[in-house]
């Protein structure tokens, strides 16, 4: 690991003022993407803010009748909540199936959304129930958010504080696991939301995409039958040793129907 | 490579991994002190010291092992402020302040933990070098749920790697932990659950 200074401010104004005083500063939040990096090399931050000692960050509550998720919580404790699971028990899954226990002890919601890995659960978990990203200085729709493969609507210096979703008819989240890592190689959030239904997926693509037919098949008929015919383009899926960019779009329909029947 | 220390009871090794990238003018080490195993300990390290490379080689804590150094192996699971984490992915510089527990602080003096007593008697190791992050995630399992059946045992144990066993020994070590009424200890937090 290349050397680097390292702050941990106790607030959010603190941890902000650092981040516009140095280029070449990176937020540390739960590490479990970050620091691995960071060995390997592949990142060379200046300085490491931690946001960990930042207390307002971490937190669950119910506000308006939607979750609001401190960008600070780490998954162990989403998955643990007794307020997700009553109204959104797709998102207690999605959070206790991220990587193992000690990952998610350790592992913040915040980061994982900041960080858009492609093959990250929180992205679809986000679009899929039509979540809101709410910073330090507005709101952004996760539609909105994630822009590309390890992009986000992020400006420089600017903090997730916390993420709220409204709280679905229903939903469910259903992946096929890469068996070592336990990241998605696909992930398919259905869920029907105030808005109407939303289908999300993450690990197909670089980054998570609703599939509108699929939405539209379920919006008149909410069956895995719907959506059985609907295929995906896998033109520009992600391809590596563990499924082709074929195999992916096939798994996006398997497990797109296993999520209707799962959310009922 | 090993070096002993001035009374002759500790072995340590010499810092590893101090070679290449430093910045002109960076700073070079930090202070930080928590306590570990119920007694403060304090030392200088770089940023970038990794907190299972400050057990191991400042402290002497040997026990918590150095597998894979990429999070997945398990061999340097510890608890900081009662939770089990992956010491090989968080900076010494994190511990600042906290409780961290290692498998060294498990036993009381010649008496071994439930844990310890269960993988002996169950043969829940072959190497050992699993052992110690096992131990420390299996005790995690239990204070969150106590009676926990064996795909849940199996389903926890997702980030810990045993090479030798086979696991069949690991889950009935934990199964017969699980049965002893001092297998949680005194500082074992309150379930999280709200």
């Amino acid at each position: 690991m290349y050397q680097f200074d390292y702050q941990a401010p106790d607030s959010i104004e603190t941890a902000l003022a650092a981040l516009r005083e140095h280029d070449e500063a990176k937020i540390l939040a739960g590490g479990m993407t970050l620091l691995p990096t960071m060995k390997l090399r592949l990142a060379r931050p200046d300085v490491l803010i931690d946001i960990n000692r930042i207390e307002s960050l971490a937190g669950i509550e119910v506000k308006d009748e939607a979750i609001v998720i401190g960008a600070m919580t780490r998954h162990a404790d989403v998955a643990a909540s007794e307020l997700v699971r009553d109204r959104i028990p797709a998102l207690s899954d999605l959070a206790e199936s991220i990587g193992d226990p000690q990952v998610r002890n350790r592992g913040t919601m915040g980061g994982s959304v900041a960080n858009n890995d492609p093959t990250a659960d929180y992205p679809a978990g986000l679009v899929g129930l039509g979540a809101t990203v709410i910073t330090d200085r507005r709101e952004i729709t996760a539609d909105d958010f994630f822009t590309d493969m390890f992009e986000t609507a992020l400006e420089d210096a600017e903090i997730i504080t916390a993420v709220r979703f409204p709280v679905p008819k229903r939903a469910a989240y259903v992946k096929f696991p890469n068996p070592a890592s336990r990241y998605a190689i696909v992930g398919v959030m259905v869920a029907e939301t105030p808005d109407g239904i939303r289908v999300a997926v993450t690990g197909a693509a670089p980054c998570v995409f609703r599939v509108a037919a699929m939405e539209a098949a379920l919006g008149k008929n909410f069956t895995p039958d719907a959506i059985a015919s609907i295929a995906v383009d896998g033109a520009e899926f992600n391809e590596d040793i563990h499924a082709s960019a074929g195999y992916r779009a096939h798994l996006v329909n398997v497990m797109a129907r296993r999520a209707v029947t799962a959310a009922g | 490579m090993l070096e002993e220390t001035g009374d002759g009871t500790v072995l340590r090794y010499p810092a590893r991994f101090n070679v290449g990238g430093r910045r002109p003018g960076g700073e070079t080490t930090m202070k930080v002190s928590f306590s570990v195993n119920g007694t403060e300990v304090s030392g200088d390290v770089e940023p970038r010291t990794l907190l299972v490379d400050f057990l191991r080689n400042d402290l002497g804590l040997t026990g918590t092992h150095l597998g894979c150094d990429t999070s997945q192996c398990g061999a340097c699971v510890i608890h900081m402020d009662g939770r089990s984490l992956k010491s090989c992915t968080l900076l010494a510089v994190q511990a600042e302040g906290t409780q961290v527990m290692t498998i060294e602080g498990l036993a009381d003096g010649d008496m071994l933990h439930p844990m310890q007593t269960a993988f002996r008697e169950e043969h829940g190791l072959q190497c050992g070098f699993c052992t110690p992050g096992m131990i420390m995630s299996a005790i995690d399992l239990l204070q969150n749920n106590a009676g926990p059946t064996e795909q849940e045992i199996r389903d926890w144990l997702e980030g810990n790697l045993c090479r030798c066993t086979g696991y069949q020994d690991i889950v009935k070590s934990i199964q017969t932990a699980a049965k002893s009424p001092q297998v949680l200890p005194s500082s074992a937090r309150p379930s999280r659950r709200q």
